[in-house]
């Protein structure tokens, strides 16, 4: 036996531990998760293994819980409205920090980026301490306004990466073709940011959808988001309800991102085709 | 071709002027003798970046229809003049005219100007057909004719029926001809052109430089057109402004640039003339003989008696040199440093002593000198320019 066959040998060991233990980390990633969706539809009175039998009584439950629905609604619109503004705003200040000089830029870089690095916790504790400085009561903008600070810095760096990679030449190009700076943003730098914009969207309704620990001290007194909701089900007892109710938070919150992304590919292809002389 | 050049090109040569006098008339006095304004003025422009200074005093008219081109090695300011016509820089000083209307306060969407990058910059995401309408759409043109034009810019740049294409879909070549047609389209008032061919292969720049050239006559568009590519720009101008360092060393035609450099630094980016330095020993009204520092006397026509003692520069372009027995008057003994083979020429490197080397370019006739072998070359008296010990062309 050769020394390279031996080698190969260790070699083959040390990727069959490598693969093992991958598999073991994403067993414990996915375990939680796999289990949730199983048991969601489990027949027995507790939320727990072994499963009695098949049964969609959960949801069916759910669907007559009226806090619930309520829950899933305000959780809804508000990532909804946090997903417009913060993409608004995250690619309007992406496009400034990148096209323009001017004084107290690297202020603002770094105050807009300041959310996503300082602890969750210590920001909802922040803005609620500030909202009774000035005496106002906790409202659903107070916390719209809260996600949307959390969103923004996500949705600022991915549309500053993409807006790096659009080079000036093409605005250029517009304006001395003749279109004013809002057209030549409107025509050419818009939709070269298009990825940017969907990918910044679907980031910031997940963050709103996803966020428990800053909603828990901005939301107004009796509303409830879909997390905030699950805890204090939780308090209660828990009933296998919770596990529909977690299958429908992983649905949204993996399928939306998904449903943009197969969109966007759509999109893409559909221009494509719309250009029969294409080589391949 | 060449007939039309010269042709065109006569009536801005008045007197074959230095530096300081060619700016001076170009700026001041050529609007009216040429008939009509000129497409283009700048008067003492400066430009700044910060506290950095890139353009200096920079004067120079544009005769409507003409081809202008800014030749000048890196970082001497080039872009930044063109781009301060287009309105991507703000300049610090002095005025710009287009079309004798001054453009300081026109924001460049209403400039009414071409420009072709020499990253060709098409918009990726549109086709061909939505590139080159662009700027007819901005402009309100009725769709119907918006088709017309369009398809006439296309199959004036030689494509046609590529509306469909994406940019993406195209050659560098292919790129570099719409975004010429995207620029020429709606009739700018005039086309600036930043180093358009240099991101393009050798065979592909060459046939872009008559492209241009020809697209240029035939639309009578003015045109200025950048580039550090001496051969480009002595081939396709009417006039060329070299500039060096932020300001213009000489503006002429390509043979007055050629042949009589108004400066050093003209002499040596032109074309690598030999410069031999050398103090006058005798004078008149039309010679002077000049003593090298290398050692030789040569007697060379001048403009005007010198003072004996001056110092001063004799410039010969390589290809003003005769290497053999030839019977010109000036004759320098050397030996040959080294030898390169052209086919229809030969260049030499010849030393002539004084730590000197010349460089000759010859048509190959008979045998060809190698190195190590002695040899003369010469040139005549005319084939000379004189600079003063400034570096400037003694006139
Ligand atoms: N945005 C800028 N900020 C600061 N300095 C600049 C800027 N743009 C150009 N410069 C400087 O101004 C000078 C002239 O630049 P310019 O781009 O006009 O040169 P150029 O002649 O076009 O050179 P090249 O042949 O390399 O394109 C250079 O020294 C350059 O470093
Ligand atoms: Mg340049």
């Amino acid at each position: 036996m050769s020394a390279a066959a031996r080698g190969n040998r260790e070699g083959r060991w040390a990727w069959r531990l490598t693969g093992f233990v991958t598999l073991c980390v994403y067993i414990f990633l996915f375990a939680p998760i796999i289990a949730t969706v199983v048991l969601s539809f489990n027949a027995s009175m507790f939320g727990g293994f072994p499963m009695t039998g098949f049964s969609l009584q959960w949801y069916g439950k759910l669907l007559g819980n009226e806090q619930v629905l309520a829950a899933f609604r305000t959780s809804m619109w508000i990532a909804l409205v946090t997903a417009v503004i913060t993409t608004a705003v995250g690619v309007v200040t992406a496009y400034t920090l990148i096209r323009f000089e001017f004084r107290g830029k690297q202020m603002l870089n770094t105050l807009v980026i300041l959310p996503a690095l300082v602890p969750e916790t210590i920001l909802g504790v922040g803005l609620l301490v500030a909202i009774k400085a000035v005496d106002q009561p906790r409202t659903s903008l107070l916390l719209v306004l809260g996600h949307i600070l959390l969103a923004v810095p996500y949705v600022v760096l991915i549309a500053q990466a993409r807006m790096v990679g659009i080079r000036r030449v093409y605005e250029e190009a517009a304006l001395s073709l003749g279109a004013s700076r809002l057209a030549s943003f409107r025509e050419i730098t818009l939709p070269l940011l298009v990825p940017a914009v969907v990918a910044g969207a679907l980031l910031a309704f997940t963050i709103s959808f996803d966020n428990t620990s800053a909603s828990l001290f901005w939301r107004p007194a009796g509303v409830e988001t879909m997390p905030t909701q699950i805890l204090s089900m939780l308090k209660i007892s828990i009933s296998p309800e919770i596990n529909a109710l977690g299958t429908v938070m992983i649905l949204v919150t993996v399928g939306i991102p998904l449903i943009g992304g197969l969109l966007l590919q759509g999109l893409t292809r559909l221009r494509r085709r719309g250009n029969p002389e294409e080589k391949t | 071709m060449p007939d039309k050049l010269t042709d065109q090109t006569s009536k801005p040569r008045p007197s074959p002027a230095g530096a300081s006098q060619a700016v001076a008339g170009s700026a001041a006095a050529r609007p009216g003798a040429e008939g009509g304004t000129p497409a283009v003025e700048f008067r003492d422009i400066d430009i700044a970046y910060g506290k950095f200074v890139a353009v200096r005093d920079f004067s120079l008219a544009i005769r409507r229809g003409s081809f202008v081109t800014l030749l000048g090695p890196s970082g001497c300011g080039k872009t930044t003049i063109l781009r301060s016509i287009a309105g991507l820089v703000d300049i610090s000083g002095g005025q710009i005219s287009i079309g004798g209307r001054r453009v300081d306060d026109v924001p460049i969407y209403k400039r009414n100007i071409g420009l072709v990058f020499q990253s060709y910059a098409l918009f990726p995401h549109k086709n061909v057909f939505d590139n080159v309408a662009f700027g007819l759409k901005y402009r309100n043109v009725p769709k119907a004719d918006i088709q017309r034009k369009v398809r006439q810019a296309l199959e004036m740049v030689r494509l046609p029926g590529s509306e469909k294409k994406l940019p993406s879909q195209l050659s560098g070549g292919q790129q570099q001809r719409i975004a010429l047609a995207r620029a020429i389209v709606f009739e700018p008032e005039v086309l600036l052109l930043d180093e358009p061919l240099s991101a393009l292969d050798a065979n592909m720049r060459e046939e872009m430089r008559v492209e241009i050239k020809k697209i240029q006559k035939e639309t009578g568009i003015t045109a200025i057109f950048v580039t550090h590519d001496q051969e480009e720009a002595l081939s396709m101008s009417d006039r060329i402004v070299v500039m060096n360092a932020g300001a213009v060393e000489q503006i002429g035609t390509p043979e007055e640039v050629y042949e009589t450099p108004a400066t050093a630094f003209v002499a040596d980016f032109l074309g690598k003339a030999n410069m031999l330095a050398g103090t006058v020993s005798a004078a008149d009204q039309q010679t002077a003989t000049v003593s090298l520092a290398a050692g030789q006397t040569v007697t060379v026509a001048s403009p005007r008696a010198l003072a004996p003692g001056a110092a001063v520069t004799v410039v010969v372009r390589p290809q003003k040199l005769a290497v053999g027995p030839a019977a010109t008057s000036n004759r320098l003994a050397g030996r040959v440093v080294s030898t390169s083979y052209l086919g229809s020429s030969a260049i030499y490197e010849v030393d002539i002593g004084g730590r000197t080397t010349i460089r000759a370019n010859t048509p190959i006739s008979g045998k060809i000198a190698r190195e190590g072998e002695a040899i003369d070359v010469g040139f005549g008296p005319a084939d000379c320019v004189l600079l003063d010990e400034n570096g400037s062309r003694i006139a």
